[in-house]
């Protein structure tokens, strides 16, 4: 397995009227290739702004990249000129966005947004362009395309909208998709249809996916391997299976048992108490410890390190510590370790 | 839309309808108007107000017959001008002011447009403060105030331009600026809060994601939708170019509409005064329903809605 | 990864955790105004503009009492002087020692060319008077003018705006063909139409001004009453069975305070435009009235031989006119409910 992008040690600042936010604060994750990663967490935890960094679409003027560097294919994205930058965007990374209705520009047609990068980044003549942006029209489930290519993104659904971003997205067959939240604004069924669409085109592309979202019913669906983000960091990373049925960070306790399953019985749904950190003002030691009842005293003196699980499971909590005592994780989560023991067994 | 245009027609003639009664009315009303005092008027001028109007029959069939000619275009006769005809008072002194309206308009709104554009590209700099300076100069100071300072300093103290009348282009030069001031900060007020809103859009975004530069973005994506509400303040600049034609014709001594009403105005020439009025008010109610339709034409989102706003 | 120094064994002992102290309001509760006051205060355009006004607002009541002329004091003999002000008149580049231009060039006293020995501080106009007097009571009836009509707008639009948009239904329907109508009649014909019916006077010129100034108005308070209607917020509390009065009184007026002042704001200097502009030609107040616009209006007609008498009452009318933009602009941007954060 090739590494294709690689974050390393990453810090970003948002400079604001009342002082210096510290959104990311030392995140770091690799992307292989043809994989799907999952990063998971609440609104505020730095997932967005995490895969705008990569695109460098932050706004420039109050972001500020603190520390640390986004390797593509070896090179250091933060370090590109802007005119090198633009070759990358849409042409090896490419990124869909959260919100279909707003995404695309009212006064162009959706054939002449897709047709965009294809001239730009593969000097494709219009006409070739053209039949490209058919083809890939096609190719994300739109009906009649050469009708369509002309008509503007307001006779479009919200559904067919995202499948036109995607086209877009797609149309120069990125190295890696970055898609940020592109099911959240949609009904239940037309989420179904993109997560199934996504899932398809990574066959037939083979291309890598960053998918950010904060429901975890749909992770499960799509990714390989999931980041759960929280307060500016990642907290816990493994395979789908390795978060999933054996996580180790209490709030990845929280969020998975928060999550009603059909064999959840007559307990009651667990909900996180409290409300994410403050990251104007980001707290001494662990940033959930004020949320968290397992906490020790540590955990407010001190962020935790990475501890290892196994060669692909990491988790940042002083639970995982030699010295730290054995705690019974919550109810829902002990059924599901036991489901993955079963799992592991059963192989 | 079929229904949407004859609503709009429907209430631009109701308007001009009731503009006209309103004129007529206060015609026989105010005294020392040919209406309402005939025995002041010469002998030719009461057996042209008799034929014309009927100014010996019930005040109705006056009426009717002033609505009647209005239609044919006739707006009635000017008696201080030799018994001249007030449309075609109106017609010599049309071209003046058509011209300098037109200069006004096309300076104050492209310069305007490029002002906002570069003013919210480069957001928060000494550009966008110099240009926000300018625009709130150009619509606070009231434009007589502008001009005869203009007038004054330019012509006058430093001599590049000629201090009035209309004789060629270089006599063009101050009365344009002078009128072209509130449409420069207006449009440039605009465009940028526009411009500044779409930047942030996420359209936008999905654009420099794409890849496309700095020229694209603001040129390609942002312009055309940051120029599409512009279209909106395009009546009331139309208002206040009427406004500013009739003190800046004043101040340069420009022979146009503006003058000639000015005029009328200190002598008492209701005829010239109810004519042009009617004529502004004209002119206002079809540049209004104009930049209706003008907006459906640039965005597409209203052309193929089939005109719902 | 793991990390290698020893942690004392105690720190791994539980740690007393208040989950509810995480959910500490950690920003200061402000209410609407406290926080629209916080914004206007960083506009420092908008406070400096208040000032200014606030100092010609005195100067416009006080400022005809300072000097011993009438408003309407004639004096031949001392007519069309400029500006001469005891000490600053020893200050070479301040135009305040009596001085004027001839066409070809040449500066003489004026002061002294009269054998003048009075102070005028602002000059005189061709017929002897004041201006300094001319000038402030000018603003006074300027200032009162407008102040008059867009009280008055306020008064008919908010009325009018608020029961079409709260009633509903036919009744808005009928005054929406009204207003409609009224819009596309452009302001400048009715005022002129006005003024010509009635005598140019305060009041007739105030009437002008407000017989179609309030439809602008109305139609705003009408949109945002009928935006407030729907508002959740409203619809919840007609559920929870508040009267149509407390529903009036506490969720629509508070919303609707903004946006009337920044009308008002803006109607201000509007109406202080169109007074002028009445004056500049030939509509305006009659003498021995003054207001800035006949001032203007007086000056430039010997703008080529006495710019003072032009350019006094400029630099004050646009004063106005800039701090009046600044403040409403100000205004507007701290009110917006939309901006808050």
């Amino acid at each position: 397995m090739t590494k294709i992008l690689e974050v390393n040690d990453l810090h970003i600042s948002f400079h604001t009227f009342s002082g210096e936010v510290q959104a990311i604060r030392g995140v770091n994750f690799d992307l292989n290739k043809g994989e799907t990663l999952a990063i998971v967490g609440e609104s505020g935890s730095g997932k967005s702004v995490t895969s705008k960094a990569i695109m460098r679409l932050l706004p420039e003027s109050n972001s500020d990249i603190k520390n640390g560097e986004i390797l593509f294919e070896g090179k250091d994205l933060t370090k590109l000129s802007d005119k090198n930058m633009q070759k990358v965007r849409g042409k090896d990374i490419s990124m869909i966005f959260q919100d279909p209705m707003t995404s695309l520009n009212p006064t162009m047609t959706v054939g002449k947004q897709i047709i965009e990068p294809i001239v730009k980044h593969q000097k494709l003549s219009k006409a070739a362009a053209k039949k490209r942006a058919i083809e890939i029209l096609e190719l994300v489930g739109i009906a009649n395309p050469e009708e369509r290519f002309k008509q503007y993104p307001h006779q479009f659904s919200g559904g067919m909208r995202q499948r036109v971003v995607i086209a877009i997205a797609l149309a120069c067959n990125p190295k890696v998709l970055i898609a940020d939240e592109p099911t959240t604004a949609l009904d239940v069924t037309i989420q179904a249809q993109i997560l199934e669409l996504m899932k398809d085109l990574q066959k037939k592309i083979d291309t890598s996916i960053i998918f950010i979202t904060h429901d975890l019913g749909v992770v499960a669906n799509v990714a390989d391997r999931v980041a759960v983000m929280y307060g500016g960091k990642i907290v816990e990373i493994g395979t789908v299976d390795e978060v999933f049925y054996n996580p180790q960070h209490p709030y990845t306790w929280g969020l998975i048992s928060s999550m009603p399953t059909l064999d959840t019985e007559d307990e009651e749904l667990y909900a996180i108490p409290g409300t994410p950190p403050n990251l104007l003002h980001p707290p001494k030691g662990d940033a959930f410890a004020p949320r968290n009842e397992y906490a020790m005293k540590i955990d407010l003196e001190e962020q935790p390190p990475m501890f290892k699980v196994s060669d692909t499971h990491y988790a940042a909590t002083w639970l995982l510590h030699p010295d730290a005592p054995k705690v019974e994780p919550p109810p829902a989560v002990q059924r599901r370790q036991r489901q993955f023991l079963d799992i592991k067994e059963g192989k | 839309m079929a229904k949407y245009l004859t609503q709009r027609f429907v209430y631009m003639v109701i308007t001009l309808f009731l503009i006209a009664s309103l004129t007529f009315f206060l015609m026989k009303i105010i005294p020392g108007t040919p209406f309402s005092n005939a025995s002041k008027l010469s002998e030719a001028q009461l057996s042209i107000m008799i034929d014309k109007y009927g100014l010996d029959e019930p005040v109705p069939v006056q009426y009717a017959n002033y609505l009647l000619n209005l239609l044919k275009g006739d707006l009635g006769v000017s008696f201080q001008f030799n018994n001249v005809g007030v449309t075609d008072i109106i017609v010599n002194s049309m071209g003046p002011s058509a011209t300098l309206g037109a200069l006004a308009i096309l300076f104050g709104t492209f310069f305007g447009i490029i002002l906002g554009v570069i003013s919210a590209l480069k957001q928060n700099t000494w550009v966008d403060y110099s240009s926000t300076f300018i625009a709130v100069l150009g619509k606070s100071i009231p434009s007589f105030v502008f001009a005869g300072l203009l007038q004054y300093y330019v012509g006058v103290k430093l001599g590049w331009f000629p201090v009035a009348f209309w004789r060629g282009p270089e006599y063009m030069v101050l009365p344009t600026i002078a009128l072209a001031m509130f449409p420069l900060a207006t449009a440039s007020r605009f465009v940028r809060t526009e411009m500044i809103e779409v930047m942030e859009s996420d359209y936008i975004t999905l654009a420099k994601a794409k890849g496309a530069s700095w020229f694209e973005i603001a040129f390609k994506h942002a312009l055309r939708n940051a120029l599409i509400p512009v279209v909106t303040v395009l009546g009331p600049l139309v208002v206040s170019l009427m406004t500013g034609s009739l003190v800046i014709e004043k101040i340069f001594g420009i022979p146009g509409i503006g003058e000639q009403f000015v005029k009328s105005i200190t002598i008492n020439d209701y005829p010239v005064i109810m004519g042009t009025t009617l004529l502004f008010a004209a002119l206002f109610v079809v540049v209004i329903l104009i930049v209706d339709l003008l907006y459906g034409v640039i965005d597409p989102r209203i052309r193929l809605a089939g005109g719902k706003k | 990864m793991m990390s290698q120094e020893k942690i004392a064994k105690e720190m791994f002992l539980p740690a007393e955790v208040d989950a509810t102290k995480s959910e500490e309001i950690s920003k200061p509760s402000l209410n609407y105004w406290q926080d629209a006051w916080l914004r206007v205060k960083k506009n420092k355009g908008a406070i400096v503009s208040m000032v200014i006004l606030v100092l010609l607002t005195i100067m416009a009541l006080v400022g005809p009492l300072l000097t011993n002329y009438g408003i309407d004091q004639q004096n031949i003999k001392h007519n069309n002087l400029p500006p001469r002000i005891p000490v600053l008149e020893k200050v070479s580049w301040l135009p305040f020692d009596g001085d004027l231009t001839r066409k070809n060039g040449d500066v003489y006293n004026a002061y002294e060319m009269k054998n003048v020995d009075n102070y005028y501080w602002l000059g005189t106009d061709s017929l002897g008077r004041d201006i300094f007097t001319r000038l402030w009571k000018g603003t006074q009836v300027s200032l009162y003018i407008a102040f008059l009509a867009a009280a008055i707008d306020m008064v008919i639009g908010v009325l009018y705006g608020a029961i079409s948009g709260f009633v509903g239904g036919k009744t808005d329907n009928f005054m929406q063909r009204i207003t409609e109508i009224l819009v596309g009649i452009p302001n400048l014909i009715v005022v002129i139409l006005m003024i010509i019916v009635m005598d140019p006077g305060i009041l007739s010129i105030t009437i002008a001004l407000t017989i179609t100034g309030w439809v602008g108005m109305a139609r705003v308070i009408r949109a945002q009453v009928l935006k407030l209607k729907s508002q959740e917020y409203v619809l919840a509390a007609r559920t929870l069975g508040l009267s149509n009065g407390k529903i009036i009184s506490k969720h629509l007026v508070p919303n609707l305070a903004g946006v009337i002042i920044i009308n008002t704001m803006f109607t201000i200097p509007n109406a202080i435009f169109f007074e002028a502009f009445l004056s500049f030609i030939g509509l305006g107040l009659q003498p021995p009235l003054a207001s800035l616009g006949t001032l203007i209006d007086d000056g430039f007609k010997v703008l080529q031989l006495y710019p003072y008498q032009m350019i006094i009452p400029a630099i004050v009318i646009s004063l106005i006119m800039i701090c009046f933009n600044m403040v409403a602009d100000g205004l507007r941007d701290a009110l917006d409910p939309k901006m808050r954060d």
